[in-house]
């Protein structure tokens, strides 16, 4: 279900626990796997269980909790806006409208092209960089004015 | 640099060019010596802890605990394995110290730790960083290794005999696992669910061994305590109040960013530094200490120093120094009703009084924004609060509780206004130039 090279990663992941604690290497292992196949869907939270030796359920609960997790499809790029009050007085409300205009969606919703999933997320420890967004996950936008938010748009092809 | 500004800083000093987070430069700067000073001399434990006391550092994560207290009370003679364990899952809104820490000086959290652990002879160590920060945990990891290969990490640590191991953890995006004990139970690979206290993480913690947990700036704090001696950290600060202390400014102001300073200073020098009122307007409200710590007036709020006890004198919490100011361009009932959503939406669920009591106070706030508000909201959500506060497993039910309570409190007026009438007191294209957003292209 995963590359090898993903294996490795997880593998690496599960040596910073007790070796009877493999479990601790759930949230990374299914991070993992969202990372390769963009979305979890329940194969692949049955295969991290399997994988780690713990409860299928027990892997659902965890991807169920956290906010991160994507257990439906998103576009090929997620962007998630920070609204929290911080980051609203300094745009980050206006960020959000600004997106939805452009790209013709609200929150939760995705580009008829697939290309672009919106979100709406809470703090991120970044409020003195507001406006803040995250694409992905994993590569944070700081100060997004709307020229900045364009620029992004452009890239983000 | 994020850190924009500083008074006397530890922390933040010569943090210069892009390699100041490396372990080459952090020795430079005097980084480690704290620790090979301790394992040469084989200081003994208790001597590091009453430094730690002497310091009177208090817990740079939100509730001030006094940290060489805390420290004590893990148990001496317990046979198998201890665990240290630093909070930098920072998701309390308005905090964005912790990020900086780790991105600019990693090395002192992972010798801070090292610290730690010898005093409390644990050996084993994890750092749970906040899930939308990547690049920061990637960051600290390369950090580990330098400290590992360079034999500060690991076993017999430079021949000390001394073994500490430290791994980095990554959450992926809950509120809720900042609590300590929901910390735990994410790192055990489980939902992030605060567990009911006691027993206290010091006799049943990580994997139901002993543990201590400490804040990111709390850990970055320790070398300079062992390095300067408590009694300089504590006059670093003032009376009761140990030491200089990052504080993230957020909001209308002109340079919004993380600045250090001793603790004591007084707020408008905090303000003053970080570039004053954004367009010159004035001051509303201020939340001193986090999106939790209750709202306090600006005329109030001017009168205040930065420490622990003043921001108390004031009817609030310093916190984990997150400093989110408000102008009068600022309607509080939208402000309140963006913080009552994110209460509602990261509450854990597991008590009714915080999952229900959380789903109504968004719902009437919400519903006085948008002009359905009632005459009898305001006492609604008076009784709503009471029954919240103190029923709850964890301190979220508090946390939701209190912006409400002190919003109202102070903004009454503002809140009568919006029942009433059915519209903001402050004038929706007032508020739209408050944020700043469309003046780069308008
Ligand atoms: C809902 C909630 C969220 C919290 N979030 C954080 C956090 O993000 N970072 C942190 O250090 N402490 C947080 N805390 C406080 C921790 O439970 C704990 O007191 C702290 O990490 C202890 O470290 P310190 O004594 O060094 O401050 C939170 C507490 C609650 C109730
Ligand atoms: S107070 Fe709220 S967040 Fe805390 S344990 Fe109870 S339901 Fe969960
Ligand atoms: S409020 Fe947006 S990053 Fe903190």
């Amino acid at each position: 279900m995963l590359t090898p090279d993903s294996l490795k990663r997880i593998d690496r992941e599960i040596a910073k626990y007790p070796a009877d604690q493999k479990q601790s290497a759930v949230m990374a292992a299914l991070a993992i796997a969202q990372e390769e196949l963009g979305w979890l869907s329940s194969e692949a939270i049955e295969f991290i269980a399997g994988y780690l030796g713990m409860p299928p359920i027990a892997a659902y609960e965890v991807a169920s909790f956290y906010n991160m997790y994507d257990l439906k499809p998103v576009g090929k790029y997620k962007l998630t806006v920070c609204t929290n009050l911080p980051c609203m007085l300094t745009g980050g409300v206006d960020a959000g409208e600004y997106l939805k205009k452009k790209l013709g969606i609200g929150y939760n919703e995705t580009t008829t092209d697939g290309r672009i999933t919106l979100k709406e997320g809470e703090c991120m420890g970044a409020c003195g960089d507001a406006p803040v967004m995250i694409v992905n996950n994993r590569r944070m936008c700081s100060w997004m004015n709307p020229e900045q938010i364009d620029k992004l748009l452009a890239e983000l092809e | 640099m994020a850190i924009l500004g500083a008074i006397n800083p530890m922390l933040s000093l010569g943090l210069d060019g892009d390699n100041a987070w490396r372990l080459a430069d952090y020795v430079k700067r005097g980084g480690y010596s704290a620790l090979k000073r301790i394992l040469a001399e084989k200081m003994p434990q208790e001597q590091v802890i009453n430094e730690v006391k002497k310091s009177v550092l208090r817990g740079r994560g939100g509730a001030g605990f006094p940290t060489g207290l805390k420290w004590s009370f893990m148990p001496r003679s317990f046979p198998g394995e201890k665990y240290v364990v630093c909070n930098s899952d920072e998701g309390e809104p308005g905090t964005f110290k912790d990020r900086d820490i780790l991105r600019y000086n990693p090395h002192s959290v992972i010798e801070g730790m090292a610290i730690a652990a010898y005093a409390m002879s644990a050996t084993r160590g994890y750092n749970y960083i906040h899930g939308e920060v990547w690049e920061i945990y990637t960051r600290f990891e390369e950090a580990l290794d330098e400290a590992r290969a360079a034999g500060l990490l690991g076993e017999n640590i430079l021949g000390s005999g001394f073994n500490f191991d430290l791994f980095a953890h990554h959450g992926y995006g809950a509120y809720i696992c900042g609590e300590e004990t929901a910390l735990l139970e994410s790192i055990e690979g489980k939902k992030g669910q605060p567990r009911f206290k006691p027993p206290f993480p010091a006799s049943f913690g990580l994997y139901g061994k002993p543990t201590t947990i400490n804040n990111t700036e709390t850990f970055g704090s320790i070398p300079f305590i062992m390095s300067l001696g408590g009694e300089h950290f504590l006059e670093a600060g003032k009376e009761n109040n140990g030491g200089t202390k990052l504080f993230s400014v957020s909001g209308h102001v002109n340079k919004p960013g993380n600045y250090e300073i001793p603790l004591g200073t007084p707020f408008s020098t905090l303000l003053e530094m970080a570039g004053g009122m954004r367009g010159g307007r004035k001051l509303k409200g201020c939340i001193p200490g986090g999106s939790s710590s209750p709202v306090v007036p600006g005329e109030i709020m001017m009168g205040c120093t930065m420490d622990y006890d003043s921001i108390a004198k004031a009817g609030s919490m310093l916190g984990s120094g997150a400093v989110i100011i408000m102008d009068e361009s600022t309607c509080m009932v939208k402000a309140l009703e963006r913080l009552s959503f994110f209460y509602y939406e990261e509450s854990c669920g597991q008590c009714t009084p915080c999952r229900e009591g959380t789903n109504w106070l968004y719902k009437v706030v919400h519903r006085i924004e948008n002009g359905q508000g009632r005459p009898d909201d305001l006492d609604l959500l008076a009784s709503v609060t009471a029954n919240i506060m103190g029923r709850t497993i964890c301190a979220l039910g508090d946390a939701a509780s209190m912006p409400v309570q002190s919003f109202i409190k102070h903004y009454r007026d503002e809140f009568a206004y919006h029942i009433e009438h059915k519209k903001c007191l402050v004038p929706l294209e007032v508020q739209r130039a408050g944020s700043g957003f469309f003046k780069a292209t308008v």
